[in-house]
């Protein structure tokens, strides 16, 4: 691609690989960083992005490949060594110390007070005093105090991780005004971020991976956006292949009251207005790039957390969960994201999938051996889980644990299914069986609420898909339209052409 | 993490099946001491010294069963002797003023209301259980201590029915067993044949799935540790019987081997693992391990280092095999 234009470049990475395992998470991955410029560092999911940021931060170790800083070989062997070469990172997490004040903590990383006082108010955050305890201020002013600390420190180059994601908007302009002074000033900058605008607004040019390699190196113009998602979807712009399925009236004839009605939702510093219906009988897909408040979503339709505002109907009545016991209550049944979370590793696939009938305090008596027996083993073979090591649900391959977690719902009857990411991690043959499971359930009168972080998924399992960015919704796609390409635009909120979101 | 397994080490095939079957070592053990035993003193070992062993074993597994059901959800209730000591000693007090059947009464309800209080503290005000459990544990027996005085002149009497129960013997048998049957059996089809007992291995195990599952753990908490206290009472009760003489601090020295029991008999401190019938096991194979400590004549001092010593080295060992090919 485009060689970089800078001649003597502050941070030079080449050929940069690491493996997990079997799994090659960097292959080929470069990144280039001239004196006073800001570069975008952009790429899907399991792009390798998060990989190669912790090689540089000195996180992680490199397989092979030079990291070189001012032309010498950087040691990044720990974070204190990348920081010692002037690489520091503000990450998406605040790394601030909760149990101790501002000034404890400054002191903790050495950090001149002076410095990060007049940072701070540059970025307009004037009543802050050095005693306040980390864990009383707001998750926005933690950033900032993170990003004063990076730039006290002054650093050759930093490194902001979605800097802006936790930010309101006037924190975002003033934030972005300082990164740029600080690049005019000829400090070098890797900027992260999904948000296209930013981008535009303050990088010099952007590095794209994809599937552990620099596939792209831009510089940042009008139009950008369309090469850069191309080259985030390599070759895969062409149609997928479409499934004869059988949904004539998914959402057609049952449109007089939905199964489940949001409005207005918003919980947490993500999810910020979130209004959707899901119909009996669909299978409504949500996609999101990372961390756009699809968390708190599902938290909050299985009961699991409050919504800050905004109303939830379910078949047209208005409820309230106060515990997942109100939304399965409900019908609203969820499989989460991490199955650690949902499963008894120590306990049998029978207790495992017997547990939320036996939930409620008028279950509490003798069990009905029968009828558990009935329904557990009917589970097991709608998913035909592998039973060879039922005895502990530990001793399963993370296929065989995912199905255990929807057969658990099986059992109870399912009505409402929420389903974080239900495939991540396990093999195509499986993959394909909750594919054609949620199908069936659909077709049999459930609703399934199917959130992915696999684009390619979409056409294959569902019959709408809302896509979510910076927490609202910005678009509403039929299946058949959903190509990758289409939702990678959608999910970086770039409008699609012709059709205006919903 | 695939289920087909290739080639376990012969270690790890007995760890599994001993995970699979946890009572079998505990077995071998109990049997193993009972045979030594008697090679170190040839003809201890006879239907005396069982009925003996049992009538001991009685109280110390009935309090374990406390620390069991309680262990099974992570939690544990230091407060079980000292709810056994009140209930015993409100009963032998109670009953030259009011009768017997009203005296038990009275002292279960004490030991209930005991349970609820750990059980609000744990459930609902979410404190530790280990702190909660101490703290009721030292106010309930402040309290006991301010009772007493104004109890000292009423005399006490320790009904019939008790003293039977504890002291008598059915076909060389002790009646204990008349209680302790029906007891165990209940315990052991709770635990494994009602909701509720599979909800205290599912919140040993994991809470917050349970809790996706629409369990509300502050219900079973409280429920627990409200049996745990009428458990304990009912303890108190037996042992009593079997002491004969009320005093402050009657059950108190079973607390730290009623927790003992139930993990040398396979119950995780840890949750989600475990259950009543090896705590019976653990509770017997301790009274033999006392025994056969008396036996040897060995001075107070080495004895208790010894008997510390001993449950480490099983409880460690049992882990250990047990946790193999995992």
């Amino acid at each position: 691609m485009a060689e970089s234009e800078t001649t003597a470049p502050v941070l030079d990475a080449e050929g940069v690989s690491k493996r997990f395992g079997a799994v090659q998470a960097l292959r080929d991955a470069s990144l280039r960083l001239g004196k006073g410029e800001i570069v975008a560092l952009m790429g899907a999911n399991g792009a390798g992005k998060s990989t190669l940021v912790k090689i540089l931060t000195g996180a992680l170790r490199r397989d092979t490949g030079h990291v070189r800083i001012r032309g010498t070989e950087a040691r990044l062997n720990s974070p204190a060594a990348a920081r010692r070469s002037g690489l520091v990172p503000v990450y998406q997490e605040p790394s601030l110390i909760p149990d101790l004040d501002v000034a404890d903590n400054l002191r903790l990383g050495r950090t001149p007070v002076d410095a990060f006082r007049h940072w701070v108010a540059e970025m307009g955050i004037s009543d802050l005093r050095l005693d306040d305890v980390i864990g009383d201020l707001p998750l926005a002013t933690l950033r900032i105090l993170d990003l004063a600390r990076a730039l006290a420190a002054e650093p050759d180059v930093l490194m902001l991780d979605e800097m802006t994601a936790a930010l309101p908007t006037d924190l975002v302009e003033k934030v972005l005004r300082v990164v740029r002074q600080q690049a005019d000033g000829g400090r070098s900058i890797i900027y992260i971020s999904h948000r296209f605008a930013e981008i535009a607004a303050i990088c010099d040019r952007a590095t794209v991976l994809r599937d552990g390699a620099t596939v792209g190196n831009l510089k940042i113009e009008p139009g950008i956006e369309e090469r850069v998602v191309e080259l985030m979807l390599g070759g895969k712009v062409a149609p997928v292949a479409s499934e004869t399925r059988s949904r004539a009236a998914a959402s057609g004839d049952s449109a007089i009251i939905p199964r489940l009605r949001l409005r207005g939702l918003k919980a947490g510093t993500r999810l910020a207005d979130v209004s959707f219906e899901l119909n009996r009988g669909e299978v409504l897909g949500v996609v999101a790039l990372e961390g756009q408040g699809q968390d708190e979503l599902f938290d909050v339709l299985a009961g699991n957390r409050r919504p800050a505002a905004g109303s939830l109907e379910v078949d047209g009545r208005p409820v309230a969960f106060g515990h997942p016991a109100d939304a399965i209550a409900a019908g609203l049944t969820l499989v989460p994201g991490d199955r650690a979370h949902a499963l008894l590793m120590s306990r049998s696939v029978r207790e495992n999938i017997a547990l939320p009938l036996l939930a409620r305090l008028r279950d509490w008596g003798a069990i009905r051996v029968r009828d558990e027996a009935a329904r557990v083993t009917s589970a097991i073979e709608r998913l035909q889980i592998d039973t060879r090591a039922q005895g502990e649900v530990r001793r399963l391959s993370g296929g065989n644990q995912q199905k255990v977690t929807i057969a658990r719902w099986i059992a109870k009857g399912v009505n409402t299914l929420l389903l974080f990411d239900p495939t991540r991690g396990i093999d195509v043959r499986t993959k394909r069986q909750i594919y054609g499971l949620v199908r069936e359930l659909a077709g049999q009168g459930a609703a399934v609420l199917f959130y992915t972080s696999e684009l390619s998924e979409v056409p294959q399992a569902c019959d709408r898909v809302v896509v979510i960015f910076n927490g609202r919704v910005v678009d509403v796609i039929p299946a058949a339209e959903a190509d990758e390409a289409t939702l990678m635009r959608a999910a970086y909120g770039l409008s699609r052409a012709g059709t205006e979101p919903a | 993490m695939t289920a087909l397994n290739v080639g376990p080490t012969p270690l790890a095939r007995i760890g599994r099946f001993m995970a699979d079957n946890p009572l079998v070592p505990l077995i071998l053990l109990l049997v193993g001491l009972v045979a030594l035993l008697q090679i170190l003193q040839p003809g201890v070992v006879n239907s005396r010294w069982l009925a003996n062993t049992i009538k001991v074993a009685i109280p110390l597994a009935m309090l374990a069963a406390c620390q069991t059901l309680t262990m099974l959800t992570g939690g544990i209730d230091l407060s079980a002797g000292t709810v056994a000591t009140i209930s015993a000693f409100a009963t032998a007090t109670l009953t030259p003023l009011v009768g017997a059947p009203a005296a038990i009464l009275i002292a279960l309800s004490v030991a209930l209301v005991i349970g609820l209080v750990n059980g609000f503290g744990v459930a609902i005000c979410r404190v530790h259980p280990l702190i909660m459990t101490l703290g009721t544990a030292l106010i309930a027996s402040g309290c006991l201590l301010v009772y007493q005085r104004y109890v000292i002149a009423t005399g006490t009497k320790i009904p019939d029915f008790l003293v039977w129960l504890g002291t008598g013997r059915t076909l060389g048998l002790p009646n204990g067993l008349f209680l302790f049957l029906p007891f165990a059996t209940l315990v052991i089809w709770m635990q494994r044949r009602t909701g509720f007992g599979r909800l205290l291995y599912a919140l040993g195990s994991n809470e917050a799935a349970a809790r996706l599952s629409g369990v509300r753990s502050w219900q079973v908490l409280l429920s627990l540790y409200a049996l745990s206290g009428a458990i304990a009472g009912l303890t108190g009760l037996l042992y009593l019987g079997v002491v004969k003489t009320p005093s402050l601090s009657l059950a108190l020295p079973l607390d730290l081997p009623s927790v003992a029991a139930a993990v040398v008999g396979g119950t995780s401190i840890f949750g989600g693992r475990g259950g009543f019938g090896g705590t019976i096991i653990g509770a017997l194979i301790l009274t033999v391990l006392g025994t056969m400590l008396t036996l040897m004549q060995i001075p107070e001092g080495g004895r208790r280092i010894l008997f510390g010593l001993i449950i480490l080295a099983v409880t460690a060992l049992y882990i250990r095999l047990t946790e193999q090919g995992r």
